[in-house]
């Protein structure tokens, strides 16, 4: 009986100690990931079914509350502009000169026909906010260690109810990422890699995401400059800019 | 013989009037209920193929196969070429291009932002150059206010959603979705008409443009999402249509090119093929009950017939008729009533199911909030079958009620006749 007892508390004190250990790993994970601003120069790939198109965009970004973006290339997209305040979501539109605000399970369709919903592009919480970690085990990804996390939600709105991201153990940056359904169903696969030191930080260059309920090879998103806490002017952020 | 026994039936009518009337009015019932369920079941199917499924509809194999998301970039491209192919090897039907999308409807505030917005369900037809499609679809009658398309850049919206977020016509609304590349799409419609089918599937969130203007605004320049197909004569001959979708798959469809197109049947889609073989059965069923109430009714004649008839018996089988013959010209009398009565009730029938398919009978009060896909005008259909399907009642429950009645002949003993008799 005592036995038991003893071998009941190290498994208790062991586990503690592992999600401490997790929680502080995604800690170090949004440090390197999250940022008070940050400005970001983009092309994303969306691979189709019948061909491939490249966008590229110009995003601001402030904490997780504020972003603008605006889509520079192809011609079909140019002049095209989203604006993100709290949790609302406008477009502007230059062919029709229309602002159309996003709301409720439109947020969950494909941006521009890639791998990404809109509400991927507005969810950027620290992840830390919003999952409890924990470690599940350990494995290499293209030679390099990597602790795998588990993540369960703890707020409720929120698009993927679990995560499992394989996180660097020495640069803190994830390099794979499996987003789940409530349902235990997967939805996206993601996997980042041309990791580069970015003022000071570890930040990776390259994404791809692929949405599993989606035909196609993919959506690849390549950072081509990206500039940490810069002094972003206030207007920029407001529905005024869409039309400017 | 038979002449001898005609002879009989139309002079003693009291051995004939009541069995003739019986298998009359069975066959009647038999070729009307017939008629009607197949028109009820036809009208259904017409519909469904006027609004959706076609008599056959060619997709390429891609997107058949996730046809319930309406994947527009697996659309057909290059259809004036597929049109013109189709026409050439099919004449005897009319080929029709359509775009099914989806997305949002937005309606702006007189500062150009949003001020309402629902889920769309669009649809795109030739409007300004085929106007078959527009009394197939039934949108002149459907029309609540305005009219069809007449110019680029008009559409006609859900009565419904006009009503719920006060669009008036002339008013300006904004479809958002995707494109076939994936690319934004912002396009704004001037509503032109609102529209109610009476069917909360095609009433909710619907937008109705031309087909030129979805092509434009999805980036599908000669494309669309299907291509549907019509006998000439309006009815679906399942004969034809499979000759046709087979020379057409084997001819064009390919099985390793996704983006082949490929011709389904109108059975083939929206489970439309049990719908036809549901009708089938429950004609089938209808004969098989009508068969069996009418033996019972033509036995219990028969019965009393033979006890009408049994000194008549007696006296044959005293002056030496064999039994066998007695019940051979018996069950003789009785495909000769059976036959009769089964012309009588196949004419009276055929002249009321005629009634029924020139006028119907009109449930419209009754269906009015209705949601299903619903005629509401029910007509009978006439079919080359009605010409003999009530020979099958008429004749089998006659003969088998008289067979079953006749068996009392065999009880009979030589004997006891004259006893019988009281000779």
């Amino acid at each position: 009986m005592e036995k038991i007892k003893y071998i009941a508390i190290l498994l208790m004190i062991t586990s503690a100690a592992y999600a401490q250990n997790a929680n502080q790993i995604l800690e170090k994970v949004d440090k390197n990931m999250s940022s008070k601003n940050r400005i970001v120069e983009s092309e994303m790939i969306i691979h189709g079914k019948r061909n491939s198109r490249t966008i590229t965009s110009l995003s601001y970004s402030v904490g997780d509350k504020k972003s603008f973006t605006e889509y520079l290339s192809p011609a079909r997209e140019r002049g095209t502009k989203m604006l993100k305040l709290e949790n609302k979501l406008w477009i502007y539109s230059p062919s029709t000169d229309r602002i159309i605000q996003i709301s409720g399970h439109m947020l969950r369709q494909s941006l521009m026909g890639s791998d990404l919903s809109y509400e991927d592009m507005m969810d950027d919480r620290k992840l830390t906010e919003v999952y409890t970690a924990t470690v599940i085990g350990q494995e290499s990804i293209d030679g390099r260690k990597c602790y795998i996390l588990e993540l369960k939600a703890k707020v409720v709105d929120i698009a993927y109810h679990t995560r499992k991201m394989w996180i660097d153990t020495e640069r803190y940056i994830p390099l794979k990422e499996d987003l789940f359904a409530k349902s235990g169903k997967l939805l996206k696969q993601t996997t980042f890699s041309n990791v580069k030191k970015v003022q000071g930080r570890w930040f990776p260059t390259a994404m791809v995401y692929k949405d599993m309920l989606k035909q196609g090879d993919g959506t690849e998103f390549i950072v081509t400059g990206i500039r940490f806490n810069q002094e972003i002017q206030e207007y920029i952020f407001t529905k005024a800019v869409l039309k400017q | 013989m038979i002449k001898f026994l005609l002879k009989g039936i139309l002079r003693d009518r009291s051995r004939s009037l009541l069995p003739i009337i019986v298998v009359s009015l069975g066959v009647f019932l038999t070729i009307v209920m017939s008629a009607w369920m197949k028109g009820i079941f036809t009208d259904m199917i017409n519909m469904n193929a006027n609004f959706t499924t076609g008599h056959v509809k060619v997709m390429t194999r891609a997107y058949a196969e996730n046809v319930n998301q309406m994947p527009l970039d697996l659309a057909l491209l290059d259809i004036d070429e597929l049109i013109q192919n189709l026409e050439n090897d099919y004449p005897n039907m009319d080929w029709v291009p359509r775009i099914n999308f989806g997305g949002l409807l937005d309606v702006p505030d007189e500062n150009g932002e949003t001020r309402a917005q629902g889920p769309a369900a669009g649809k795109a037809i030739d409007f300004f150059h085929n106007p078959e499609e527009v009394e197939r679809m039934n949108i002149l009658k459907s029309l609540v206010k305005g009219n069809i398309p007449q110019k680029p850049g008009e559409a006609i919206i859900s009565y419904e959603f006009a009503k719920k977020f006060g669009v008036k016509l002339g008013e300006k609304v904004t479809l958002f979705g995707s494109t076939m590349n994936g690319s934004m799409l912002f396009k704004t419609f001037t509503v032109c008409g609102t529209i109610r089918f009476g069917m909360t599937m095609l009433d909710r969130g619907a937008i109705l443009v031309d087909i030129s203007d979805a092509q434009l605004a999805l980036d599908m320049e000669n494309g669309s999402t299907e291509i549907l197909g019509y006998l000439n004569d309006g009815i679906y001959d399942k004969e034809k249509v499979d000759a046709i979708a087979d020379s057409f798959n084997s001819k064009y469809s390919k099985a390793n090119d996704e983006f082949s197109p490929q011709m389904h049947k109108l059975e083939e889609q929206s489970g439309l093929g049990d719908y036809l073989r549901m009708a089938d059965n429950m004609i089938g069923m209808m004969i098989t009950f009508f068969v069996i109430a009418m033996s019972i009714v033509l036995w219990n004649t028969g019965l009393l017939g033979g006890l009408r008839r049994y000194t008549e018996y007696g006296v044959r089988l005293a002056l030496g008729e064999e039994k066998g013959h007695i019940y051979k010209t018996m069950i003789y009398e009785a495909i000769l009533i059976g036959i009769i009565g089964s012309i009588i009730g196949t004419i009276l029938g055929l002249g009321m199911a005629y009634y029924l398919q020139e006028v119907g009978l009109d449930f419209s009060e009754m269906t009015r909030t209705v949601s299903m896909m619903l005629p509401t005008v029910y007509r009978a259909t006439i079919f080359p079958k009605l010409f003999y399907i009530g020979f099958i009642p008429g004749l089998i429950a006659m003969v088998s009620g008289n067979a079953l009645a006749g068996f009392a002949i065999y009880k009979r003993k030589t004997a006891k006749l004259f006893k019988e008799l009281e000779v």
